[in-house]
């Protein structure tokens, strides 16, 4: 292959796909059989971190930048004058491997601009992930973007070739889309969801009986929403999330603060700050529910459609929820314990453990990575009074951003900052 | 009384296991455990020179193993810290987990359990970060091969996971701080030691050691990991708590900055 040719066409086709957050590479278990390339561990690895700070763990690409449509959020919308490209099957394929052997990465991650129509776009994609599985005997990750459109047929036979499949919502409510996007049906989207929702059903079903049925999309789909192009709110956001979640199957939705792309008066304008912190305020409460066992009804709802910008949400749901504290640390059960602020999942399963052993003080607690000047409002251990029992939502809140200045600041950005 | 004494050993997990069941088994009064390479003995003890015997190494393993697997994983990755003092540290903790019925292992308010717990997390962290940090370069004879430097010694946690992933390619991963490597010739790894005229940083710089080719890719990988970057969103304190600067040297995306 022509490395000058490639080069440009990465640089193109890699700059137009960067937008795209979802990028994990977990959830697949592809084990290498035969003495072929990789494998899939269910793990995930981050293989480098963008100046960003996001991880690079897939060589994530457009297969083409050419578009027939004018989404007015997208840089690759027909009516953009930029440099265009389109990679040729092999290309794709070569450097895929060839990264992947280098250790560079984790897998593909393969989306496009539509050209011609979805089906012919469709074809394509899955030609890249046919040729990998059969004639490269490639057990890394592979994750496709189903083109909105796209047939029953070829979403079927991608979730053969592919561990993940993702279609992105881009707008979180229906008005938003016919706004920014008027080309596009939400059906298109929905269906292919749909489809392969349906398929991976089935699919487990008949593996339980025949051993050897072949995985379909193993790691699941997954789909991404754009935040703050237009004005919704973070309880829009969320009710749509946990709406995709429970009707679709979701593994992950995935939250991308709106980077300002075109000048529109649709949109918010060139130069605009990226909502960061609302993002990682969403990601917070996405894990919330996922991990901790809320329901996304006690964090939002009418008289709260908004998050907090300067605490994070359990924190903002524990000062709005005074009646549920203290907890006591030696007796509660492991749900209570998830609720204290201050204390994240790892440190619940330890306290869960050691308690075992004998009844735990705050040295004790401090020794196992609990933060103490959050979480000491809020609960009750060893001989310890509850000190702070008559303090207001308002005093506990300005008590801790005191002794956490900074700390709440640095967090910006991080999809995957973990908070406690 | 019985004076204190010190174990040296030969510097293995082997050699530190049987010195522990030699101090079992002797009833020996423990003032420390030594590798043979750094050794200082103690004004008032004795030392005695421990040899690695496999048997006696594995029961004491087995032994850990039966009370408690997190214990047995822990106790390695802790020992592989190379952190000065472990195996006393470790010794002491063996005695605890051997004292009571119950695993201690998850006895997260003591001390000594909290802080082996947290030492094994370390290792294990950098063992994730060598899986995602190695990066091969194509040599002319057609292998891949990679430098690391890890503070820890993980070469040995890390070799199942590079074998069953490259199963197809001839590999080495060599660290340069412990000067050995692992060697996967397609058949199974082997434990090696090169006389390296040069560390294979990555440079700009091309070396006759690698392909032409190499040199495309890195180049590739170089620009793709530009581009990928959104410049409105930059933050590089992020950037390096993920990717620690010590690191940077061996990372081909990087070669522009060391
Ligand atoms: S169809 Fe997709 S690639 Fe084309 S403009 Fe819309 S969002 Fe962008």
């Amino acid at each position: 292959m022509s490395f000058e040719r490639v080069r440009e066409k990465l640089n193109i086709l890699a700059d137009a796909a960067k937008y795209d957050v979802s990028c994990s590479s977990s959830g697949s278990i592809r084990t290498n059989k035969n003495k072929g390339l990789g494998n899939s561990s269910g793990m995930g690895i981050c293989h480098s971190y963008t100046e960003d700070g996001r991880c690079v763990s897939l060589l994530k690409i457009l297969l083409t930048n050419y578009c027939i449509f004018d989404c007015a959020y997208c840089v690759t919308r027909k009516s953009n004058d930029i440099k265009r490209a389109a990679f040729k099957i092999q290309e794709v394929v070569d450097l895929t491997i060839n990264f992947y052997r280098r250790n560079y990465i984790e897998g593909l991650f393969l989306s496009s601009g539509i050209f011609k129509n979805p089906d012919f776009t469709m074809e394509r994609l899955v030609a890249v992930a046919k040729k990998l599985r059969l004639e490269e005997n490639f057990n890394g990750y592979i994750h496709l973007k189903s083109i909105p459109g796209a047939s029953d047929e070829l979403m079927f036979e991608a979730g053969l070739y592919a561990d993940r499949l993702s279609v992105n919502i881009e707008i979180p409510t229906i008005s938003g889309l016919k706004l920014l996007a008027p080309d596009k049906k939400h059906e298109d989207f929905t269906k292919p969801m749909l489809k392969v929702k349906n398929e991976i059903v089935r699919y487990k079903s008949e593996r339980k009986i025949i051993k050897n049925t072949p995985k379909y999309a193993p790691a699941g789909q997954s789909t991404q929403m754009i935040i703050g192009a237009t004005g919704e709110s973070d309880k829009d956001i969320m009710y749509s999330a946990t709406h995709y979640y429970k009707n679709y199957n979701m593994k992950r939705v995935y939250y991308s603060g709106y980077v300002p792309v075109a000048e529109d008066s649709r949109l918010p304008s060139i130069g605009s700050q990226v909502p960061m912190l609302r993002e990682n305020r969403l990601y917070q409460t996405d894990w919330l529910l996922r991990f901790y066992g809320f329901d996304i009804r006690e964090i939002l709802n009418n008289s709260t459609p908004n998050l907090d910008i300067d605490i994070d949400p359990k924190l903002g749901w524990a000062l709005r929820n005074l009646n549920h504290f203290p907890v006591d640390i030696n007796t509660a059960d492991k749900r209570m314990l998830a609720r204290i602020p201050g204390v994240g999942m790892q440190s619940v399963n330890r306290i869960l453990k050691a308690r075992k052993f004998r009844r735990l003080d705050r040295e004790h607690l401090k020794r196992m990575g609990v933060a103490l000047n959050r979480a000491k409002y809020f609960m009750v251990c060893g001989a310890k009074n509850w000190e702070t029992k008559d303090l207001q939502p308002e005093t506990i809140k300005g008590l801790i951003l005191q002794s956490s200045q900074g700390k709440f600041r640095n967090k910006y950005s991080s999809q995957l900052s973990l908070f406690n | 009384m019985e004076t204190a004494r010190i174990l040296i050993y030969d510097g293995s997990f082997n050699g530190f296991l049987t010195s522990v069941f030699k101090a079992f088994d002797e009833k020996i009064v423990v003032s420390d455990i030594q590798s043979n390479a750094i050794s200082q003995s103690g004004l008032f003890s004795e030392t005695e020179t421990v040899f690695t015997q496999m048997d006696l190494a594995k029961r004491v393993w087995n032994g850990i193993q039966r009370k408690s697997n997190l214990a047995i994983k822990n106790i390695y990755f802790a020992f592989l810290s190379g952190q000065k003092g472990i195996e006393l540290q470790l010794y002491r903790y063996i005695l605890k987990l051997f004292a009571k019925k119950q695993s201690i292992a998850t006895d997260y308010a003591d001390e000594i359990v909290m802080k082996i717990s947290q030492l094994a997390k370390s290792v294990g962290r950098e063992k994730h970060r060598m899986e995602a940090f190695v990066r091969f370069q194509l040599t002319q004879d057609g292998i891949y091969f990679a430098n690391i430097e890890p503070d820890f010694d993980v070469l040995p946690l890390i070799s199942k996971h590079f074998r069953s992933r490259y199963a197809d390619q001839q590999w080495i991963i060599y660290d340069v701080k412990r000067k050995y490597g692992l060697f996967y010739n397609m058949e199974s790894v082997e434990i090696v030691t090169l006389d390296l005229e040069e560390v294979y940083t990555n440079s700009i710089q091309k070396n006759k050691a690698f392909t032409n080719e190499e040199y495309d890719y890195q180049d590739l990988w170089n620009d793709y990991f530009k581009s990928t970057n959104i410049k409105s969103r930059i933050n590089k304190k992020l950037h390096t708590q993920h990717v620690p600067k010590r690191y940077w040297k061996y990372l081909s995306e990087k070669k522009e900055a060391v």
